[in-house]
């Protein structure tokens, strides 16, 4: 656009020309200076937990990616890929290459493995602990792109920093927490910046890129069926409000063929790419826009009158073909019970679904619906800004501005489903928020900049610059510069019937976007931009807090202030694991509810029983029947999966809320999902849930009553329990089938071993058929315990 | 009486899609039966798994897939190729056809690496 005035306007204009190109170029400098501090800031925020603690890896789930990394590391990609662990889910196994999500594995084998051979000694636990801090920066700055794409690089900055340091995704991605989110997120910000850009130049070599940035999607988290979802609503969108175009074909054809086939490729995915009902709604609108494509094509070498009659034609022949081909495939997808979508799925449709059928999905905290308040503390002031950006969206409403009001709209929905998925809405949120911020400040300095006096010193370039934001293309002549100029200074509401009707005639549109521009008053747009100014402070301050404070806890190592402000360090869970790893041997098995199983591994080096993954109900319900079952019928169930020893978490004596009493619940649940014999109601009294002397007798004698609190009198003599906050019921007891190993230094784990078979029964006969008849003789009045 | 204006319409809606068709410059034509020539493969290929079974069912998929997505590149490619298209004026249609054949590598690379 400098190009063609400069040349029309002559010699007296090159100056200004001059000096526009070098304040672009001045401008380019400073956002690219600006972009590495935004990365720098991301990098930074995320530090917290490495000086505040150590470089440790934090949480469950991290673990269990840095076990899978050290293997990597170790063996070799051909071994991951083909790996299957013996070591977890005893004595089932599982098959790792199969059912992980080699992404973020991959990738920091990747740098481990890059920063290894150039000779920086980084060790694998470094390079873990530290991939999320990199990734969140690499994620603003993949902010920035998609909303310079959308509506210039102003709020493309604003956004990149806003997403450095929006609490929600911090909460992800702390240095330390190894989770497949931290790279995630990135790339999905990555895929929606590519498919925007090829949308709005039509290149198939971005259609190659977003295709490949799709498949990093889909190696990295489960979450990409949003994004397969998403796309489709949008070229929905497109084509219902009239904006197909042939970009939109290019933009969404490619990607469907190739990121089907690019999804295939993971073995976690495998065929579910083209079987499961995720994945129909690309299938579906794949076949929308092929239709749609070639009504437009038709349309565009026929003549109006051939073209309506080859619309009566076709309409009535293909809607008998449509209607039969829907009343197959929804024969065919009502034949399975779930009507073809997993739980997961199901849950997000249906919130009540999970609770109903599937307890073990309902009993994770992260997929609870989120509280009010968590959408404060997790995207604070952007909760203000999101619909005044949705707002600036519709001004001009183009296609990417349309994809991003979708993005945000279903984000949000899915955010109030399940309080995990706040951080899918974090980027939406923020790139509306730098929209809507962006547009705030250049309304509120243009509003400055054309009411203080003498700002300009060559007012052609202020009214130049003005037109350019208007849009207009219009040129510029040289004797048209003094009339436009008073027309500049006007107020926009009169109207111009002096010289300046000449221009008026000429350029009708430059003439009506100048008189619709609102130039506020000049205090009034001062004070409003110092209180942006002062919303951003608080923004960040709020996000500085949350991030030291809220969400760098390991959770491995707990800390508490003492009354006199000393720091009290807790890191009962690694004394155990780490009293494992030393004094137990390295084939013993050790059962603990499903929580501890990936640290279990990762840091004691000991097969377990049940992990986080949770792909098998009914062993984690075995393990959660034998926590709710008595001494002798949890010896036995634990004898026949050959455990040794079996560990508790206890926190009643230092206050540790999340402790296996407090999830004893979803045990008993778990457990009588699969085996009848357990029913919650007895162990709650009046449907309360207790453990003190009124507590049933069923509650009492269960074994994770008993390993919880074996000789808990010794520590106040009185049994008071500080997370319920009462004396517990049963105080004097002894273990018969198990004897305490080892208890941590505050009692916050305590493990127990096994206690072997006993050569000889006194007084009775062997365990044979004659006593199992009696029992069973016993038993036929109530349900049978499978385990006698 | 309807039936013989609806017949006599429907000849000259074919009569006039066949002369403007007859209209495309040759490059153009020759992509579009480039076009129907991989979506007649995978046809027959579908045909082929309804009778045998679909047992390696990854490469009954790289099989299909690939073809479709010829077919969808090659569509791609006749939209930038063409200069009726008023969007992609300014693209040069060696550019067009060098990204065709870098989606293209990719896609067989996939297919290649899929069908076992």
């Amino acid at each position: 656009m400098a190009s063609p005035e400069s040349a029309v306007n002559g010699p007296t204009m090159t100056a200004g020309a001059a000096s526009k190109s070098l304040r672009n170029a001045f401008g380019g400098v400073i956002a690219f200076i600006i972009l590495v501090l935004i990365g720098v800031l991301a990098f930074s925020i995320r530090l917290f937990s490495v000086i505040k603690y150590e470089s440790v890896i934090h949480e469950f789930d991290p673990y269990f990616n840095y076990r899978v990394t050290q293997f990597l590391s170790k063996n070799g990609i051909y071994d991951f890929w083909n790996w299957f662990d013996d070591r977890t889910w005893y004595p089932l196994g599982r098959v790792i290459g199969g059912t992980v999500y080699p992404g973020l594995t991959l990738t920091a084998g990747t740098i481990w493995k890059v920063v290894n051979s150039l000779n920086i000694p980084l060790s694998v636990e470094t390079v873990c602990v530290f991939t999320a801090p990199i990734f969140s920066a690499f994620a603003s700055w993949a902010a920035y792109l998609l909303t310079k794409e959308v509506k210039g690089p102003g709020a493309g900055l604003t956004a990149a920093a806003l997403l450095a340091m929006v609490p929600s995704y911090i909460s992800r991605s702390v240095a330390g927490s190894y989770d497949n989110e931290a790279v995630a997120i990135f790339a999905l910000v990555f895929t929606f910046y590519l498919y925007i850009k090829t949308l709005n130049t039509g290149s198939l070599f971005y259609a190659t890129l977003n295709a490949l940035a799709y498949f990093y999607m889909v190696c990295s988290w489960g979450g990409y069926t949003f994004i397969i979802n998403l796309i489709p609503m949008h070229v929905l969108l497109c084509i219902v409000t009239g904006r197909y175009s042939s970009r939109l074909y290019i933009a969404y054809a490619p990607l469907v063929v190739l990121g089907t086939l690019l999804a295939s490729l993971v073995p976690v995915v495998g065929f579910n790419a083209v079987l499961t009902s995720e994945h129909f709604a690309s299938f579906l609108v794949f076949i929308i826009i092929h239709v749609v494509a070639l009504a437009y094509y038709i349309k565009g070498i026929l003549s109006p009158k051939m073209f309506k009659v080859a619309v009566t034609l076709v309409v009535s022949v293909g809607l008998a073909v449509c209607c039969a081909v829907i009343a197959i495939l929804i024969a065919v997808v009502a034949s399975s019970p779930t009507k073809g979508w997993s739980g997961r799925s199901l849950t997000l449709l249906d919130p009540t679904y999970a609770s109903k059928y599937i307890p073990i999905i309902a009993s994770v905290s992260e997929h609870q619906p989120p509280t009010w308040p968590s959408y404060f503390m997790d995207i604070n002031v952007l909760a203000f800004l999101v619909p005044a950006g949705i707002i600036a969206c519709f001004m001009p409403l183009t296609d990417s501005s349309s994809f991003v009001i979708l993005y945000i709209v279903t984000s949000v929905y899915f955010s109030g489903v399940m309080v995990r998925l706040m951080l899918v809405l974090a980027p939406a949120a923020c790139i509306l928020s730098g929209i809507a911020l962006s547009e705030a400040f250049n309304v509120l300095t243009r509003s400055i900049k054309f009411q203080l006096p003498g700002i300009a010193g060559n007012p052609s370039i202020a009214v130049r610059m003005w037109r350019k934001e208007n849009g207009s293309s219009t040129v510029v002549a040289p004797n048209d510069i003094p009339k436009t100029e008073e027309a500049a200074k006007e107020k926009p509401a009169k109207k111009n019937r002096k010289k300046e009707k000449e221009n008026v005639e000429k350029k009708p549109t430059p003439s009506k976007t100048e008189k619709r521009l609102l130039v506020l008053p000049l205090e009034a747009s001062v004070i409003a931009v110092l209180l942006l100014v002062l919303l951003g402070a608080f923004y960040v301050v709020h996000c500085v807090w949350a991030a030291a404070e809220a969400y760098s806890a390991p959770s491995i190592v707990l800390t508490s202030h003492s009354n006199d402000g000393g720091l009290h360090v807790f890191d009962d869970f690694r004394e155990a694991y780490s009293w494992l790893s030393h004094n137990t041997d390295v084939d013993d098995k050790v059962a603990s509810w499903w929580d501890y199983g990936y640290q279990t591994t990762a840091m004691a080096n000991r097969t377990v029983l049940v992990d986080n993954n949770t792909w098998n109900n009914t062993h984690i319900a075995t393990v959660g029947t034998a926590m709710s079952s008595p001494e002798k019928q949890a010896w036995e169930i634990f004898h026949s999966l050959d455990v040794k020893y079996v560990l508790v978490v206890f926190g009643g004596v230092v206050g540790y809320p999340s402790d296996d009493i407090n999830k004893f619940l979803w045990m008993v649940r778990i457990g009588g999902g699969v085996f009848p014999h357990i029913k919650e109601p007895d162990y709650l009294r009046d449907g309360q849930y207790r453990i003190d002397a009124q507590a049933t007798p069923t509650m009492l004698n269960c074994l994770m009553y008993k390993l919880s609190y074996f000789r808990f009198v010794e520590t106040d003599g009185k049994g008071f329990d500080r997370v319920r906050r009462t004396e517990i019921g049963k105080k004097h007891f002894k273990l018969t089938h198990f004897e305490e190993v080892f208890t941590t230094h505050h009692w916050m784990v305590r493990i127990y071993k096994l206690k072997p078979q006993r050569n000889r029964i006194r007084g009775k006969t062997k365990k044979s058929k004659s006593s199992r008849s009696v029992s069973s003789k016993r038993d036929v009045r109530g349900k049978r315990n499978p385990w006698h | 009486m309807g039936r013989s204006s609806t017949v006599k319409e429907t000849q000259a809606l074919f009569q006039s899609l066949r002369s403007a068709y007859a209209a495309t410059p040759n490059n153009l034509k020759i992509i579009d039966v480039f076009v129907g020539f991989a979506v007649l493969t995978a046809i027959i290929q579908v045909v082929y798994m309804a009778v045998v079974g679909s047992f390696p069912f990854n490469s009954f998929l790289s099989g299909v897939l690939s073809c479709i997505g010829t077919a969808v590149l090659a569509v791609c490619l006749r939209i930038q190729v063409n200069k009726d298209n008023k969007e992609f004026k300014d693209v040069a249609p060696e550019r067009a056809f060098a990204d065709f054949i870098l989606c293209n590598l990719v896609l067989h690379l996939v297919i290649m690496n899929f069908m076992g």
